[in-house]
C-alpha cells in the first residue's frame, strides 16, 4: 500500500513552516521537487526557485544530455540564505549532490536543509534529508514516481521493471 | 547514404550542416540553449559538463569573433581549449588538413571546431576522425555555418514564438553566403511557411528556389508584410567586381533603410550576423533602431554553442 | 603461336556477328572463324564456355601519366591495368610533363609502350605548344611520329583566332582535332554543375551553357575550315542535340562520353565525395538520360574511360581543392555492361560503343575480329560480378566513384596481337 502523497505533503509542510517563517527560501529540483516546492510556497509563502540538474549530473559521459532540459531559475540571491532544497524521492543521493553543486554556482548559502516526500534508502553517497515525509524500502527493480493530475493533485506510483 | 552527422545509434555526433537534421534535433538544441541563456546571467557562468574534455578551435580561415564565442562557450562548459590559427602555421608549410587534425588527435582533442574557406572541409574532417571525436562546422566556404543558423532561429523564436505563421526575408548575397544557406534550412525545417530571398540575380545561385524559398529581385515587394528580416553581409570583394557595379548602387537597391523597413510589418525584427557594413547593406538608423535585435543575437550565440557542444559531447558510441 | 578459342559466344559488332563461334589465331592474326583453317593445330586452347569473345576494347582516353607524373602512375602499371580491363587499344592525351608537343617525345612513348607489349598506344599530340593555346605545334611531324589526333586535353584555348588557325592547319593535312567543349571563362574555378546540388553545397558551378557556347564556336569554325573534330566528354542534353544536328548537316564530327557520366549525376556527389569531382562535372538526370539516348541512336560514337589516376592524397582535400578525375580503365567494360543490363540493351549494340565505333574514330584497324585482322581479343564472363576495391585494381589510381560497388563482367583473357597479355587467376 503506497502512502497518500497529499498527506505526505501536509506532513512536510508542517515540518518546514518554522524555517520559512525564519526567512528560508524554497528551491525545488525538477520536476517532482519543483512541483512540491511550488505547492509549499502556496501554503507557506516565501521565495521560490527551481533547479534543473541536467548540467551537473555525474552520468553525462555515459548517457549524454537529457533530451529535455528546462532552465533553472533562482530569482533571489542565494548568498547567505537558508535554502530548503526540495525533492520528491531521495534514493542514491546523486541528484541532491548535483543540485547542491549547482546551487553553489549561484552563491554561497548559509545553510541547506534537504526535504523530501519519500526517502527510499539505498544511498550511494553520504547524504541525508532533514525533513522526510515517509521512509520506505522498495524491492529490486521497483521505482517510485510522483504524479500530478490536471487539478494539481499529487499521487505516488510504483513501477515494476520487467526483468528478462 | 548514411547521415554523416549521426552516429550508429542515430544520435548527433557532428554538427556539419543544418541540412540533414530533423526538426526534433533542431528543437532539442534550441531548448537546451534556452537553459544556457540562464547560466550566462549567473555569477558563476560555468557548468561542469565538459570538464576534462579538450576542445580544439582549428581556424583555417581567420575569425576572431566566431573563434572567441566558441572559446567562451567551451570554457563555460569547463572544457580545456586549444586555439589553432592554421593560416599562419603548419598549413602554409604544406601540411594537409588531415595531418593537422591527426596531430591534434594525438594530443587527445575530443572536439574540433573547424572553420575553412572551402565547402566540405568539415565533412572531410568528420569522415576522418574516429568515433567519439566530434566535429563542429564553424563555417566551410559557402556551404554552411550551422551554429549561426541555429542562433538566428533561436533569436527568431525568442521574438516570434509562433514559427508556423511567419514570413521571413533573407536579403543579400545568398550566392556566397554559408549563413544564408544555414538560415534557410533551419527556417524551412522548423516549419516557417514563407521564406523569401531578396537579391539581384548575380547574387543568387542557379536553382536557388530548390532550397524551398521564394525569389524576389525587388526589395519593396519582397519586404511587404514580412515579420523577420535577415540581412546578409556584403563582402568587400563583391562590391566593385563583376557581380555588382558599386556599393552605392547596392545600398540604393538592396540596402535596408527606414523607408524600406516600413514596408514590412510594424513589429518586424531586423537581424544581421555581423560584422555590419553600415551604409552598404544596412542603414545605421535601422541597425541601431528599435526593431533591431542584432545585439541580443550575439549573446544567444554563446548559449547555442554551449548547447551544441553539450549535446555532442554526451553522445558516445 | 597458334591459339584456338573454343565454345565462346562471339560478338563482333562491326561484322554483325553474335553467335557461338570458335576463333582461330595464328601469327598474331585471326585466321579462322567458326571452322578451323586447313591444317590448323593449336599450341594453346582457351575454353571460352559461357564466356563472351569480343574485339579487344578501344578506349579513346586514358592518361598513362608518363612522362612526368610517375608518382601518380607508370606506363607499366597503367598498361597492365588496361590489359586487365580488356582494353587492347587506347588513345592518351598530351598533358604529360613534358607535354607531347615534340615528335621525339611521341616516338619515345610509343617505343616504351611497344616494348611493354601490353596495349596498342595511340598518342594524341598537343594542338598548341605546351598546350598554352598560343602557337601551333608541328602537327605534320607529330602525325608522322604516330599521333592520331591533336588535342588541348583540359587546357583552355580561349583565343578564337588561334583555334581557327589550328583547325585550318589540321584540316590542311586532314588531321583530326580533339576538343573539349568548355568555355574557359564560364567554367573558371567551377567544380560542379551549376544547379541544385552546387547551390546546396556552396560549390562554384559550371553552367550547361559553358558547354553549348564552346560547342557552338567549334561547329561554326568547322563549317569555315572544313576541319575534322572529335568532341571529347559530352555532358549536356543540349550538346547532344547540337551534335545530332551537326551530323545531319554532314559535318565531319564525332564525340564521346566518359563511362562515369553514363551512370552518375550531380546528386552522387552526396556529402562532398571528391571521387565525384570530375571534368566535365556530373550533371542532371535529364542530361545523363540524353547521353544514354545519344549513344543508342549513334549521335554519340563512343564511351571512353577517361582514365585519370591520381595519388591517394589528391582526393583527401575539400572538394574544390581535390584533383578532378577518376580511374577507369578496369571499369570500362563493366560500366558498359551495367548500362546494357539495366536498360535491357542487346550486348552487341552496347559493345559497339567500346569496340568498332571508337576504332572508327581513331581510324585504326582494331575494334573488330574480321578474318585477317590483328588478333586483339577480349574474353569475359558477363555473368560474373566483382567488387571494386583497391586491391582488385591494377592501376595505381584507386580513385573511382564506384569504389565498393559490385559490377558485372570480369575479363578472363586479353590477347594482343595473338598473344595472351592478361589472364585472370
Amino acid at each position: 500500500m503506497l502512502p497518500d502523497a497529499e498527506q505526505l505533503l501536509e506532513n512536510l509542510s508542517r515540518q518546514l513552516q518554522p524555517f520559512i517563517a525564519d526567512g528560508a527560501a524554497l528551491v525545488g529540483i525538477h520536476s517532482g521537487g519543483a512541483w512540491i516546492a511550488s505547492r509549499l510556497q502556496k501554503s507557506l509563502g516565501g521565495d521560490l526557485g527551481t533547479l534543473d540538474i541536467s548540467f551537473y549530473r555525474d552520468d553525462f559521459s555515459r548517457i549524454g544530455l537529457h533530451p529535455q532540459t528546462k532552465p533553472s531559475n533562482i530569482p533571489f540571491d542565494v548568498e547567505g540564505r537558508h535554502i530548503l532544497l526540495i525533492d520528491d524521492v531521495l534514493y542514491t543521493g546523486r541528484t541532491v549532490r548535483a543540485a547542491m553543486n549547482e546551487l553553489f554556482d549561484y552563491g554561497r548559502p548559509a545553510r541547506i536543509t534537504l526535504a523530501v516526500l519519500v526517502d527510499r534508502g539505498e544511498r550511494e553517497l553520504p547524504i541525508e534529508a532533514q525533513a522526510v515525509g515517509v521512509r520506505m524500502t522498495l524491492k529490486p527493480g521497483q521505482n517510485l514516481e510522483l504524479l500530478r493530475d490536471a487539478a494539481g493533485h499529487f499521487n505516488l506510483k510504483l513501477h515494476e521493471e520487467i526483468s528478462e | 547514404m548514411n547521415n554523416p552527422q549521426l552516429n550508429k545509434h542515430g544520435e548527433l555526433t557532428h554538427l556539419l550542416s543544418i541540412e540533414g537534421l530533423s526538426a526534433p534535433i533542431l528543437k532539442q538544441i534550441l531548448e537546451t540553449a534556452e537553459s544556457f541563456v540562464g547560466v550566462a546571467e549567473r555569477e558563476v557562468k560555468k557548468v561542469p559538463l565538459l570538464r576534462g574534455k579538450t576542445v580544439c578551435n582549428i581556424f583555417f580561415e581567420n575569425s576572431t569573433r566566431t573563434r572567441t564565442t566558441f572559446e567562451i562557450a567551451a570554457k563555460r562548459l569547463s572544457a580545456d581549449v586549444i586555439n589553432l590559427n592554421v593560416g599562419t602555421s603548419s598549413q602554409s608549410k604544406g601540411e594537409t588538413i588531415l595531418d593537422t587534425v591527426d596531430n591534434l588527435i594525438a594530443m587527445h582533442a575530443d572536439m574540433f571546431v573547424v572553420r575553412h574557406s572551402q565547402s566540405g572541409a568539415a565533412h572531410l574532417i568528420a569522415r576522418h576522425v574516429g568515433p567519439d571525436i566530434h566535429v563542429i562546422n564553424a563555417g566551410d566556404g559557402r556551404h554552411a555555418h550551422p551554429t549561426q543558423g541555429l542562433l538566428d532561429v533561436f533569436t527568431v523564436r525568442h521574438y516570434k514564438p509562433d514559427m508556423h505563421n511567419l514570413r521571413v526575408a533573407v536579403v543579400g548575397d545568398v550566392l556566397h553566403s554559408r549563413v544564408a544557406r544555414s538560415e534557410i534550412h533551419a527556417l524551412t525545417t522548423l516549419g516557417v511557411p514563407e521564406v523569401r530571398v531578396i537579391a539581384p540575380k548575380t547574387l543568387l545561385p542557379q536553382e536557388v528556389e530548390k532550397l524551398g524559398v521564394q525569389v524576389y529581385h525587388d526589395m519593396a515587394t519582397g519586404l511587404k508584410d514580412v515579420d523577420v528580416i535577415m540581412m546578409l553581409r556584403l563582402q568587400n570583394e563583391r562590391m566593385n567586381g563583376a557581380l555588382l557595379p558599386s556599393a552605392q548602387e547596392y545600398f540604393k537597391t538592396y540596402g535596408l533603410t527606414q523607408e524600406k523597413l516600413a514596408l514590412a510589418k510594424p513589429d518586424a525584427i531586423v537581424m544581421h550576423p555581423g560584422p555590419m557594413n553600415r551604409g552598404v547593406e544596412i542603414d545605421s538608423t535601422v541597425a541601431d533602431g528599435a526593431q533591431s535585435v542584432i545585439l541580443p543575437q550575439v549573446t544567444y550565440g554563446i548559449a547555442v554553442r554551449m548547447a551544441v557542444m553539450s549535446i555532442l559531447a554526451g553522445n558516445t558510441e | 603461336m597458334k591459339i584456338h578459342i573454343k565454345n565462346g559466344r562471339l560478338i563482333d559488332p562491326k561484322n554483325n556477328i553474335d553467335s557461338k563461334q570458335d576463333v582461330f589465331i595464328a601469327a598474331g592474326k585471326i585466321v579462322g572463324l567458326g571452322n578451323a583453317p586447313d591444317g590448323f593445330v593449336a599450341n594453346q586452347t582457351i575454353d571460352a564456355s559461357n564466356l563472351i569473345v569480343c574485339p579487344g576494347l578501344v578506349d579513346l582516353s586514358a592518361r598513362l601519366r608518363e612522362p612526368g607524373f610517375e608518382y601518380k602512375a607508370t606506363l607499366e602499371s597503367e598498361l597492365l591495368a588496361a590489359a586487365a580491363g580488356g582494353v587492347t587499344s587506347l588513345a592518351c592525351p598530351p598533358d604529360t610533363d613534358p607535354v607531347l608537343d615534340e615528335p621525339g617525345l611521341v616516338e619515345m612513348l610509343k617505343h616504351r609502350a611497344k616494348l611493354l607489349n601490353l596495349v596498342n598506344v595511340y598518342p594524341l599530340g598537343a594542338l598548341t605548344r605546351q598546350l598554352q593555346g598560343k602557337n601551333l605545334t608541328e602537327m605534320f611531324e607529330l602525325s608522322e611520329a604516330g599521333c592520331v589526333g591533336f588535342s588541348q586535353a583540359d587546357n583552355a584555348l580561349t583565343d578564337t583566332q588561334v583555334l581557327w588557325n589550328a583547325l585550318q592547319y589540321a584540316a590542311t593535312f586532314n588531321l583530326t582535332v580533339w576538343l573539349r567543349a568548355e568555355d574557359a571563362h564560364l567554367a573558371k574555378n567551377g567544380v560542379a554543375h551549376s544547379g541544385e546540388v552546387a547551390a546546396r553545397l556552396g560549390l562554384q558551378g559550371i553552367p550547361a551553357c559553358a558547354e553549348t557556347i564552346a560547342l557552338s564556336t567549334i561547329l561554326s569554325l568547322m563549317r569555315e575550315t572544313g576541319a575534322k573534330v572529335h568532341v571529347c566528354r559530352l555532358s549536356t542534353l543540349q550538346a547532344v542535340a547540337m551534335i545530332k544536328q551537326a551530323k545531319k548537316e554532314g559535318l565531319p564530327i564525332s564525340c564521346d562520353i566518359a563511362s562515369t557520366h553514363l551512370h552518375l549525376i550531380e546528386h552522387d556527389i552526396g556529402y562532398f565525395d571528391a571521387l565525384c569531382h570530375l571534368r566535365p562535372p556530373l550533371r542532371t538526370e535529364r542530361d545523363r538520360d540524353a547521353l544514354r539516348a545519344g549513344l543508342l541512336e549513334g549521335t554519340i560514337d563512343a564511351i571512353c574511360s577517361d582514365h585519370t589516376p591520381v595519388d591517394d592524397d589528391a582526393k583527401l582535400s575539400p572538394f574544390a581543392e581535390s584533383e578532378p578525375g577518376a580511374s577507369g580503365l578496369e571499369l570500362l567494360l563493366s560500366l558498359t555492361l551495367k548500362w546494357a543490363m539495366e536498360n535491357k540493351l542487346a550486348l552487341p549494340k552496347a559493345l559497339t560503343s567500346i569496340t568498332s565505333s571508337p576504332a572508327s574514330v581513331l581510324g585504326i584497324e582494331g575494334g573488330s575480329l574480321s578474318l585477317g585482322a590483328q588478333a586483339d581479343v577480349c574474353i569475359f564472363d558477363a555473368g560474373n560480378v566483382w567488387k571494386v576495391e583497391a586491391k582488385a585494381l591494377l592501376s595505381q589510381g584507386k580513385n573511382t566513384p564506384f569504389m565498393g560497388l559490385e559490377l558485372p563482367g570480369k575479363v578472363r583473357w586479353t590477347l594482343l596481337n595473338g598473344q595472351i597479355v592478361y589472364q585472370q587467376h
